[in-house]
């Protein structure tokens, strides 16, 4: 395993804060989107935004898995778990996303439901060995990173004719959510959100590499940077895109050469296109519907896809009627803009989506830099 | 001459044997198995009595007495650096000398359940009793339940502690005051870190080993030093950012951090890393933080060094007034941030 201490070196940050200070047109405000919670969260965790001039404004973006799950498909999850006795499996974050009556999947499990956390796919399949009078259903969510893992799972289920075991499959795409935001009324017509860029997210384009973003650049005059998530990538993704505005460029341009290239992972795409086909609208939590966004499993995998296999219905549930998560998803406010923010919506009882994970806009704000909104009394 | 032959009990068979509900029903097999087990191993004249509970005559006149207990379920129960009978005997020493008292007695009550093999429990207790020798202190009494398989995980421990306070002596978490230095005993993260590896089956270059371990004797030579320690506390879990945020609520007070002077293993650091945590929320087993006037900060963290649990002793922050009891951090990169409360549990961070 590698060490980390090299891409957090404060030293190294104070330089390319300065080049940053300096390649910054005084005359000029500059708004970037990260549009990955990943990024959120180490902007955040390690207070970047202190060290960036005060005319680059960041804008926290809707890339966070967890924030954008609705809480109807919350709500099928605590139904196969609670009234279909299966055992239930997802990732960690999962769990605490509030769902209908008061419930989460960690209180679903407290009352009695198997639900069980997982670190890999690899431990939902062997579960469903472990058990073969159960049924197994992963709860599946993620954007294109967290796919072609779950795609594996499902041939690998199939190949070895493992029957009980099934996805409920909530992958979604990045590349459509961007395009939502950029065709968002405040983006093309109001003009209320000034943007300048993107942040792309580096493990996203280890799978699908940077080709995506191409059209974009073109079509929208918007540059791409990719990053690592690193703090040091990220300021170093900020001082290409600073540069790109400045010299009038709107391209996509890769800082995390160390493992992104222009066509990504081709292997894991072919696999990924093998089990799953583009669903034709999926609701995002705090963006509502957006065509084309997420994956469903294909009818030759029907077996797999547990809502095919126990008749599930989707239904959307409303979000708290105070709650301004789809402005903050889309960059138009900010977390303290929301009248409920720190007080009725904590991490402790989240009411929206973005205070859920800790990489979700108001999370991070909340947990990390609370701080700036009350005057600091001197020792 | 009597015909009635002297009883024989076959001894416990520790190789092979396992718990059953007999060794919690009172009778002849639990009788057997404190005796040949938990009184064998922690031997000493209170337990030899028999009696329900033990006697203690007061060390020193205008003494005070501390007390303090704690229940230990960790899973798994062997992990890298130590085991659930060492840890549920440092965990109660330390929450006894942080309070600046002197620990010398302990209570242990153990919750098995059926089917526990008697050769682990065997090695929990005699881990657990030199943990007991080395801290200075005799497991005095106890008690043990058995519960039907299924229901427990293993074995519960809880320990409780007694300790003598010095007269005059009065360490309290609400005692920060602005000005003063934060000082943490060592590296943190290492004991949750060792268990997450060990549970997750998580393999690193360097195997990460818990740093379990009784803290009475730095504490001890930290009070003889004279300095003016307000707040002694040991960041077990929740881990610093916890016991820190603890404090200043306690105090009414803010705090700064200095992240880059926290100290924290690179293989920890890596580890939690990988799995999106923080090494601030870790829990830790041997460490303590102190807080104390600017004045004697340097000679506290002298003292500090030199004892081997203290070796890696930093100063890491400072205490200021602040209404919202922040506590607040200058990260390694030159930013700031706040270092919050955790929310709910830690969970590993999906992408
Ligand atoms: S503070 Fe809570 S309710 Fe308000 S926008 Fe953020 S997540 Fe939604």
């Amino acid at each position: 395993m590698k060490y980390v201490d090299e891409f957090r070196d404060g030293e190294l940050a104070n330089g390319l804060a300065s080049t940053i200070a300096r390649a910054a047109d005084t005359g000029r405000n500059y708004s970037f989107m990260e549009f990955c919670g990943g990024h959120t969260h180490a902007i955040s965790r390690y207070g970047v935004t202190d060290l960036l001039p005060a005319n680059i404004q960041m804008i926290h973006g809707p890339g966070c898995p967890v924030c954008v799950l609705p809480i109807g498909r919350i709500d099928l999850a605590i139904g196969l778990a609670l009234d279909q006795g299966v055992i239930l499996c997802t990732y960690g974050d999962t769990l605490r996303v509030p769902a209908s009556d008061g419930l989460s999947l960690m209180k679903a499990k407290a009352r009695g439901g198997d639900v069980r956390m997982i670190y890999s796919t690899a431990d939902v399949l062997a579960i469903a060995r472990d058990n073969p009078d159960r049924d197994v259903v992963f709860l599946a969510i993620g954007f294109e990173t967290t796919t072609p893992p779950t795609a594996l799972l499902i041939e690998q289920a199939k190949n070895e004719g493992i029957g009980n075991l099934s996805v409920l499959c909530n992958h979604v795409l990045t590349p459509s959510a961007i395009t939502h935001i950029l065709e968002s009324p405040e983006v093309r017509e109001y003009g209320t959100l000034p943007l300048d860029g993107f942040i792309g997210p580096s493990h996203v384009s280890t799978v699908i590499g940077t080709q995506p973003y191409e059209h974009f650049a073109r079509e929208y005059r918007k540059p791409v940077v990719i990053s690592g998530f690193e703090p040091l990538d990220v300021m170093q993704g900020i001082l290409m895109l600073v540069r790109q505005v400045n010299e009038g460029r709107a391209e996509v341009e890769n800082e995390f050469f160390r493992a992104v290239t222009r066509g990504g992972n081709r292997k894991a795409q072919t696999l990924v296109a093998k089990i799953f086909e583009l669903r034709r609208t999926f609701e995002w939590r705090g963006l509502g519907e957006v065509p084309y966004s997420a994956l469903q499993i294909r009818s030759e995998y029907a077996a797999f896809d547990a809502e095919q296999r126990y008749g599930l219905r989707y239904a959307p549930v409303a979000d708290n009627k105070a709650c301004e998560c789809g402005a903050i998803l889309r960059g138009v406010k900010k977390p303290t803009d929301c009248k409920i923010f720190g007080t009725v919506c904590t991490p402790e009882t989240p009411m929206g989506s973005c205070m859920v994970s800790s990489e979700g806009a108001c999370a991070a704000h909340y947990t990390y830099g609370r701080f700036k909104d009350v005057e600091i009394v001197a020792a | 001459m009597s015909t009635v032959k002297p009883g024989y009990t076959r001894p416990l068979d520790v190789r092979n044997g396992r718990i059953d509900l007999s060794h919690g029903g009172g009778g002849r097999a639990m009788a057997q198995l404190i005796e040949e087990l938990f009184a064998a191993a922690f031997d000493n004249e209170y337990l030899a009595q028999g009696n329900d509970g033990a006697v203690l005559a007061m060390p020193s006149a205008g003494g005070r007495l501390v007390m303090a207990t704690d229940a230990h379920v960790v899973s798994p129960l062997f992990f890298p650096g130590g085991d659930i009978g060492c840890l549920s005997v440092h965990g109660t020493v330390n929450d006894v000398a942080v309070m600046g008292a002197r620990p010398l007695w302990l209570a242990a009550s153990f919750v098995l359940e059926e089917g526990f093999p008697l050769s682990d429990l065997k090695r929990i207790v005699e881990s657990m009793a030199n943990a007991a020798k080395s801290a200075g202190v005799s497991v005095v009494t106890g008690d043990t339940k058995v519960v039907e398989r299924g229901k427990g995980d293993g074995v519960f421990i809880t320990t409780t502690g007694v300790g003598v306070l010095p007269k005059g002596l009065d360490l309290s978490g609400n005692k920060a005051t602005p000005g003063d230095v934060i000082l943490l005993s060592g590296t943190i993260g290492d004991h949750g870190m060792a268990i997450m590896s060990k549970r997750e089956n998580l393999a690193f270059d360097a195997p990460i080993e818990s740093d379990t371990a009784a803290l009475h004797g730095l504490v001890a030579d930290m009070l003889a030093s004279g300095s003016g320690i307000r707040v002694l506390r040991d960041p077990t879990r929740g881990g610093l950012a916890t016991t820190l945020n603890e404090i200043a609520k306690q105090s009414g007070v803010g705090m700064q951090l200095d992240e880059s002077s926290i100290p924290v293993r690179p293989v920890v650091d890596a580890a939690c890393e990988f799995l999106g945590l923080d090494p601030l929320y870790i829990a830790n087993e041997g460490k303590l933080v102190a807080i104390c006037a600017p004045e004697d900060a340097g000679g506290l963290l002298a003292v500090m060094r030199a004892h081997p649990l203290g070796r890696e002793s930093a100063i890491i922050g400072t205490v200021h007034a602040d209404p919202h009891h922040f506590v607040q951090m200058k990260t390694r990169f030159g930013g700031r941030r706040n270092v919050d409360w955790l929310s709910g549990e830690q969970l590993p961070r999906i992408c």
